[in-house]
């Protein structure tokens, strides 16, 4: 078992996580010098920075996070998309990688359609606006979205992409991660199917060392299981 | 709360032995059970059984604020609902919210409010659902108990878990916790919900009378009962999370994944190999 950090302990809001000289980082609070932590999560400390990793919670967006959105609404110069989070979050026109003539935004984008797009800023009473300007923002046609757990998004996708490029390479899936807990994948049915349920298992066992490991054996064994009579 | 018209008026509640009609002491509490993370729909949710209690809670959020001119600008808002189930009572219960209830969703409310980091999410809100399934008493107690630890399950980030505990008069001596005979008889009920770490009171409600050195009396009883209840609110939380970690650690490398992991829902179609899977 290639054990790094073996139990990282839990903290719970509320619970001490730093005394004076540390700064409180996200997921905790300073109260009288002291930090405490205000969500449940795995504490980190780095160059005197305490922070709680948190185990649940819902997407709040941040600028700059690839997210994989659904549009709910248009207007006349904009979109209006569902990405996951508590904040509704529109596309002007002018950010959609097209020329839109005003007032012809369903030519382009229809209300069900999904796409990848980037959070363009964030302000302070969380007005989120998105834009399609980056190179990988696009619709996405066919294959299938699921949805995890926001926290679990840095998991699934692994080290510099670790995970994420060993599930891509077995099931010879695309596959795109948004940082909203969205994840769309498009493929072979059986192999969308499989890497689908990789994806649950990560989700599952976030915590877990050797995960990839586990991963690797979950997608080569589903493979051997089905490959006989193939579907489709 | 329920219609004691043709019970006796009178009924003696502390034994001979100092012992209370279940065998309790003065300051001591009622077996307490917690669970967090038993809903799978909720963003976080908790089960308590206290003595003869048994509620529910879960919680939503943070999410987007309807209808939509209760939203504020600034902050979150922590809204709450409590609610009796009809059979939670002996007599049945009327379903819907009453005085008592908007009562006590109110005051649970303005209780999270004071912990939960509403700025961070301006235009939302958090919404807290306490379902008690089974009431002996001490219900709010047990469900602001219960909400605050799905509330940590659902990941709000909040300044301190909330614990809360009632303490009462019977029979003219201060005690905790009291029960459901205890309440109807007694003379007075106190429940008080507090932070554990720095003391703050955030629930304080009485019923009934109480002198001055009987309240104070009474308020020391619940600060150190919440205490006791604040480790076990640890607990549960601990438990949830580390049942992961821990026997993840175990198990660890090439696991044999779990045929389906998901099994309490209908087949999901990405389990499902057939051909038409999308």
């Amino acid at each position: 078992m290639q054990s790094s950090g073996a139990l990282r302990p839990i903290v719970i809001p509320g619970e001490a996580v730093g005394g004076p000289g540390l700064k409180p980082g996200p997921g905790t609070y300073s109260e009288g010098g002291r930090v405490f932590a205000a969500q449940l999560g795995i504490r980190n400390e780095q160059d005197g920075l305490v922070s709680v990793i948190p185990l649940s919670g819902r997407y709040i967006p941040q600028r700059g996070d690839a997210v994989i959105g659904e549009v709910t609404d248009l207007g006349a110069s904009h979109w209006l998309v569902d990405i996951n989070s508590p904040y509704p979050a529109p596309l002007h026109a002018t950010e959609s990688p097209w020329r839109v003539e005003f007032g012809d935004t369903a030519r382009y984008l229809k209300v069900g359609d999904v796409i990848m797009a980037h959070v363009l800023s964030v302000d302070e009473i969380k007005r989120v606006q998105l834009t399609m300007q980056e190179h990988e923002a696009r619709r996405l046609n066919g294959g299938m979205v699921m949805e995890i757990s926001p926290t679990k998004v840095p998991r699934v996708i692994g080290k510099q992409g670790s995970m994420i490029s060993v599930i891509k390479d077995l099931t010879h899936c695309q596959i795109y991660v948004g940082q909203n807990g969205r994840i769309w994948l498009d493929g072979n049915d059986r192999d969308t199917a499989i890497a689908a349920r990789a994806i649950r298992l990560i989700e599952e066992r976030a915590q877990a060392s050797g995960l990839t490991e586990a991963v690797r054996e979950l997608i080569e064994g589903a493979q051997r299981e089905t490959r006989g009579p193939r579907p489709s | 709360m329920e219609d004691i018209e043709h019970i006796e008026k009178e009924m003696k509640l502390i034994k001979a032995d100092g012992r209370r009609l279940d065998g309790r002491k003065a300051d001591e509490l009622r077996p307490v059970r917690i669970e967090a993370g038993v809903l799978r729909r909720a963003d976080g949710s908790a089960y308590i059984e206290w003595g003869g209690n048994k509620v529910l809670a879960a919680v939503y959020g943070p999410r987007e604020a309807h209808p939509r001119h209760l939203q504020d600008p600034a902050r979150a808002l922590v809204q709450c609902r409590y609610n009796m189930a009809p059979f939670s009572v002996s007599d049945r219960k009327r379903p819907g919210p009453d005085r008592r209830s908007v009562e006590i969703s109110k005051v649970i409310s303005e209780a999270f409010s004071a912990v939960v980091f509403k700025e961070q999410f301006p235009r939302t809100s958090v919404d807290i659902f306490i379902e008690v399934l089974q009431a002996d008493a001490g219900t709010r107690c047990a469900g602001l108990t219960a909400a605050s630890v799905a509330l940590a399950d659902a990941g709000v980030p909040m300044r301190d878990l909330v614990a809360s505990c009632a303490s009462g008069k019977i029979d003219g001596v201060v005690c905790v916790d009291l029960n459901k005979e205890e309440d109807n008889f007694g003379d007075a009920d106190c429940p008080m919900a507090i932070v554990p770490r720095t003391g703050e009171i955030v629930l304080l409600q009485m019923d009934g009378h109480l002198t001055y050195d009987e309240f104070q009396k009474a308020m020391e009883m619940s600060i150190g009962a919440t205490h006791r209840l604040y480790e076990l609110q640890r607990d549960a939380l601990r438990r949830r999370y580390s049942t992961t970690l821990e026997d993840i650690l175990k198990e660890s490398p090439p696991v044999p994944p779990p045929p389906m992991p998901e099994s309490e829902l209908p087949p999901p179609p990405e389990d499902d190999f057939g051909p038409e899977g999308i």
